[in-house]
């Protein structure tokens, strides 16, 4: 281990801190820990008159994204840098709920001062009321300002050009707008309905069909408590005494068929070191890569979201997954692991084409991947395709991450190169060079 | 969007009345309308403008997190715009004596707009009419140019922060030209002065005999005087001549020397391209003084909010959903920098000030604390001092001059500074300090304030453009310079150099081994690496930026 591995590790181990999601907006307040609001944040109508925007319709929207796409694709052709970003939000919702709001974002570059330069001073505010100097009259957490989101505007006031959609018109855009290749064999197709009805689910008192059987159980039932029957050897059924409730009918019920044709795995690491920029680019990109299966799928995908440090576990819904705090240390194995748990546990290969995406900054304690290779080894004995991004830091520019070192050297990639793809990019990567990882990850 | 009922424009004529009565002064037109969330929705990207040009980037979120007041010198959610007949914006279901509230702010900002001497260049016509022109115009051009023209309209906003508002404010606020004649003053000022660099007490004797001659014979004085200074300095006449031929150069700001100066705009089919750059420049400079005097205009609207609400007869039992609401808007928060609560205060100040002599040199120079407290001439000068205040200062000044310590120490303010406490994990807010120095320091940080970006033409070589930022303490935005000079490229038509300051961080220095479980510093890092600054120089050409080192 060298020293700077050492350092990286106790970096990690000192920084403590915790997963938690992030408190709702809401109970922020107003606090005095609460960052102050700027001098040219107040305006009349908001603070007069409560009035702000509002949010456009969704299918008006979805045909001007089209729309400005295609400028930015002519802004390629007259030979101008494209200048529109699909930013991308997930919505919080229950789990199955949530949706991806596609926020189509641009920048109006100028010639300004850096107003987030300011040397080596903490930034000082307005303040009035009692105190001493030197007297502290707040606190605000360390991690709240860090909270990973989308490339959308993401300052809590909900932009006024969102466009609610759902992911399967971004990945239209995606594979439309930003040439991402179609899946050309898209595996074994299975015919299946999402959902099959049936007369399933039990009810007592009412329902569309008698069950019979059941019924004649209830009633035994019902009279063996009344001691209606004296000699269970010789039951008279014109005895019966018959309650309302004792009547089972079948009602029609929704039965879902688990039969799905993609299952997406997606881990991410949430160590301590992923800090800034580099989860905001895993996520982001884990995002894209949801919307992509989802078009070329036909909405039929399953997903699973794993998260981890040292050890992994797994997240019930994307909201967690995108807003889960980064702490803790890193074991990538520990992912892998679990994922081949969770497959062979529930005999997943039988029904799916699985894919498995892992984003992380390529630090690893387990420096040789003496324990990642093997579970690696596992994974594409079965999945279609694992993909591996790496986010590398700014400071680590130019030598290879732990991850990206070990991954090579087992010669992997060469050898099954159609089931695992690479892409390492830097933490400060913009929204093509993404996309170009995408391409990288999930071209055939 | 339609006009607000004939029940409440009544209220707002009362308004008016009252408002008049007590010394605003205003235009008499005003037009009101009600909006609903559908027409914000298209209002706001369009800085409240209804007939501002289209323009695509208006249909998309712009992200602003770096510099956001700095891109756009004008708040999206302003409730009246600065134009003739001025207009103003409603909610629809706002309660009578709300209405009142809003029309005396509305009210105090049109006299605002129309007497601050920053809004100097937007009395003389109405910017919604002149907008609407504009919008047709460039409408038209979009029909035979097709996506060209938003292509200089980006172009041009790119650097549409950098127009010269003040030298266009000085341009009009000229002191009126001497009595003497053209010949004279270019004698004194421009002959004697650069050309013969003449020493002060010979400058003054020429002086002295010019006065001589005039006295000698009033209207053939002039005339003997330069018969004289001919004789003395054949080269003279010829000198004048060569003056009235040479067009004045004013100071031009980077987009006046674009649109005079660029061989591309100036070619036979980009011609269509300047009047475009125009309105982009036009715009912009509507826009400057807003946000220059934001802390002093919404003061003065909610100083006079205030006075006139309370004095209104007509919204008696209403005080304490006023009070209420007033409190809202003009509290002063406990961390944070509230522009109508601070400069709401600062005009009460004024006042006070003016109102006990305060404002003058005698008060000035006591130094006994026990004697200032006490000092009180009843001079009741606060009402003129705060109407002088109003026509002459913007958002700088007024700090500079007023929040002093006998401000602070009144309204209790301080500077709140942040610590990072470890132990923690949080970040602590602080009182830093109460002092007025720092105060005022900190609001100065907060003022919207461009960089100075100028043409050098002395160092353009081979038609390209030299730009010089004059550093200030900031770095310019780094990701933004690119597709920036992109577009001068673009509307200039040959290379542009732009010389700026950035700060050079040296290697790091490598730090003692963490120890286990010693908490890692934050800043740590950063104070191990020695920072410093140097001038880079960044072209453009071809679409290539280059950036060197100088």
């Amino acid at each position: 281990m060298s020293p700077a591995q050492e350092v990286n590790i106790r970096r990690e181990l000192a920084a403590g801190g915790s997963h938690d999601l992030p408190e709702p907006l809401a109970a922020a307040g107003n606090s005095a820990g609460a960052q102050g609001r700027d001098l040219y944040s107040y305006h009349d109508l908001d603070v007069l008159q409560h009035l702000t925007a509002m949010q456009g319709s969704a299918s008006a929207s979805i045909r001007s994204i089209d729309e400005l796409l295609e400028r930015d694709r002519r802004r390629e052709q007259d030979g101008f840098p494209r200048k529109i970003n699909v930013g991308r939000l997930i919505k919080p919702g229950k789990r199955g709920k949530e949706k991806v709001v596609i926020v189509p974002t641009t920048v109006e570059e100028k010639l300004l001062h850096d107003t987030s330069f300011r040397g080596e001073e903490e930034p000082s505010q307005g303040g009035s009321g009692e105190g001493e100097a030197g007297e502290v009259i707040g606190e605000q957490p360390v991690h709240e300002e860090q909270q990973p989101g989308g490339t959308g505007p993401g300052q809590g006031e909900g932009g006024s050009h969102e466009m609610e959609s759902n992911a399967y018109d971004l990945g239209r855009i995606l594979t439309e707008k930003f040439k991402l290749p179609n899946l050309k064999d898209k595996g074994k197709r299975r015919s299946l309905t999402r959902y099959t009805y049936d007369l399933t689910d039990r009810h007592r008192g009412f329902g569309q069909l008698l069950d019979k059987k059941a019924t004649l159980r209830k009633i035994l039932e019902t009279n063996l408590h009344l001691g209606n029957i004296p000699d269970v050897g010789r039951i008279d059924p014109s005895r019966f005494l018959v309650a309302p409730d004792d009547k089972v009918y079948r009602v029609l019920s929704p039965e879902k068929d688990y039969e799905s044709q993609a299952l997406v795995f997606f881990l991410r690491d949430y160590s301590g070191s992923m800090e800034g920029p580099s989860t905001v680019l895993v996520v982001s990109q884990h995002v894209m890569i949801y919307s992509w299966l989802v078009y070329q799928y036909a909405m039929q995908v399953e997903t699973r979201f794993i998260l981890h440090d040292t050890e992994a576990k797994e997240v019930p819904d994307f909201y967690t997954y995108y807003n889960s705090k980064v702490a803790g240390g890193t074991q990538v194995s520990s992912a892998y692991q679990l994922v081949n748990d969770i497959v062979e546990r529930e005999n997943l290969t039988r029904d799916y084409n699985i894919y498995i995406f892992h984003g992380t900054d390529g630090d690893d304690w387990d420096h040789e991947g003496s324990q990642s290779i093997p579970q690696l080894k596992k994974m594409l004995s079965y999945s279609n395709r694992v993909g591996i991004t790496i986010a590398q830091h700014a400071h680590e520019e130019g030598q290879r991450t732990e991850v990206e070192k070990y991954i090579r050297r087992s010669g992997l990639l060469e050898d099954r190169p159609k089931l695992l793809r690479m892409d390492v990019l830097r933490e400060d990567s913009d929204e093509p060079r993404l996309i170009e990882g995408i391409k990288t990850l999930i071209a055939e | 969007m339609e006009l607000i009922s004939q029940h409440t424009k009544r209220i707002m004529e009362g308004c008016k009345q009252r408002a008049l009565d007590a010394g605003l002064r205003f235009d008499r037109e005003t037009l009101e309308y009600l909006v609903t969330n559908r027409d914000l929705l298209e209002l706001t990207p369009k800085l409240m403008i209804p007939t501002l040009y289209d323009y695509w980037v208006h249909d998309v979120e712009v992200l602003k997190e770096r510099g956001r007041y700095e891109l756009y010198p004008s708040n999206p959610y302003e409730t009246v715009i600065n134009t003739r007949p001025a207009i103003s914006y409603y909610n629809d279901n706002n309660p009578d004596w709300m209405n009142v509230m809003i029309f005396y702010h509305v009210l105090a900002h049109i006299d605002f707009f129309q007497h601050n001497l920053y809004f100097r260049h937007t009395w003389d016509y109405d910017f919604t009419g002149q907008a609407l022109s504009d919008k047709r115009m460039i409408a038209q051009l979009r029909s035979e140019k097709g996506r060209w023209v938003d292509y200089v309209i980006e172009f041009a906003r790119g650097i549409d922060n950098l127009v010269g508002f003040h030298a266009e404010l000085g341009r009009l606020n000229r002191t009126p030209a001497t009595s003497g004649s053209r010949m004279l003053d270019y004698y004194f000022d421009h002959f004697l002065q650069s050309v013969r660099a003449l020493r002060p007490n010979k400058y003054i004797k020429e002086i002295e005999r010019y006065n001589a001659c005039l006295r000698e014979s009033p209207e053939m004085g002039e005339q003997a005087f330069f018969a004289e200074v001919l004789r003395k300095y054949p080269e003279f006449d010829s000198n004048y001549k060569k003056s009235l031929d040479a067009k004045p150069v004013g100071r031009q700001d980077l987009m006046q020397f674009i649109l005079t100066q660029s061989e591309f705009l100036n070619k036979e089919r980009n011609r269509w391209m300047k009047p475009v750059v125009e309105v982009v420049r036009k715009t912009s400079l509507f826009f400057q003084p807003q946000i220059r005097t934001k802390i002093m205009n919404e003061g003065w609207a909610s100083y006079w909010h205030e006075r006139l609400f309370l004095q209104d007869d007509r919204i008696r039992g209403h005080e304490v959903d006023f009070a209420r609401t007033h409190a809202g808007v003009t509290a002063m928060p406990r961390v944070g920098l509230n522009p109508y609560a601070l400069g709401m205060r600062l005009f009460q100040y004024i006042a006070d000030l003016g109102d006990a002599g305060r404002y003058a040199m005698d008060f000035r120079k006591l130094t006994d604390s026990r004697q200032r407290e006490h000092y009180d001439r009843h001079t009741g000068g606060g009402r003129e001092l705060l109407f002088k205040v109003r026509e002459n200062l913007n958002d700088f000044l007024f700090i500079n001059a007023f929040v002093d310590q006998d401000f602070v120490t009144r309204f209790r303010l301080f500077v709140a500074g942040r610590r990072l406490n470890q132990a923690k994990g949080v970040w602590e807010i602080y009182v830093k300090s109460r002092s007025a120095e720092s105060y005022r320091a900190m609001l100065r940080n907060g003022l919207y304030h461009p960089p100075c970006i100028e043409v050098d033409r002395s160092r353009a070589g081979n038609g390209a453009l030299y730009l010089v930022h004059r550093f200030e303490g900031k770095p310019l935005v780094r990701e933004f310079i690119a597709n920036t000079l992109l577009g001068i490229e673009y509307l200039w038509g040959k290379p542009v150099q732009l010389e700026t300051s950035e700060f050079v961080r040296g290697e790091p220095t490598p730090g003692p081994a963490a120890l286990p479980g010693m908490q890692m510093s934050l800043g740590e890092e950063r104070e191990q690496r020695e920072m410093q600054w140097q001038r880079v120089l960044y072209t453009m050409q071809d679409r290539k930026l280059t950036r060197e080192l100088l």
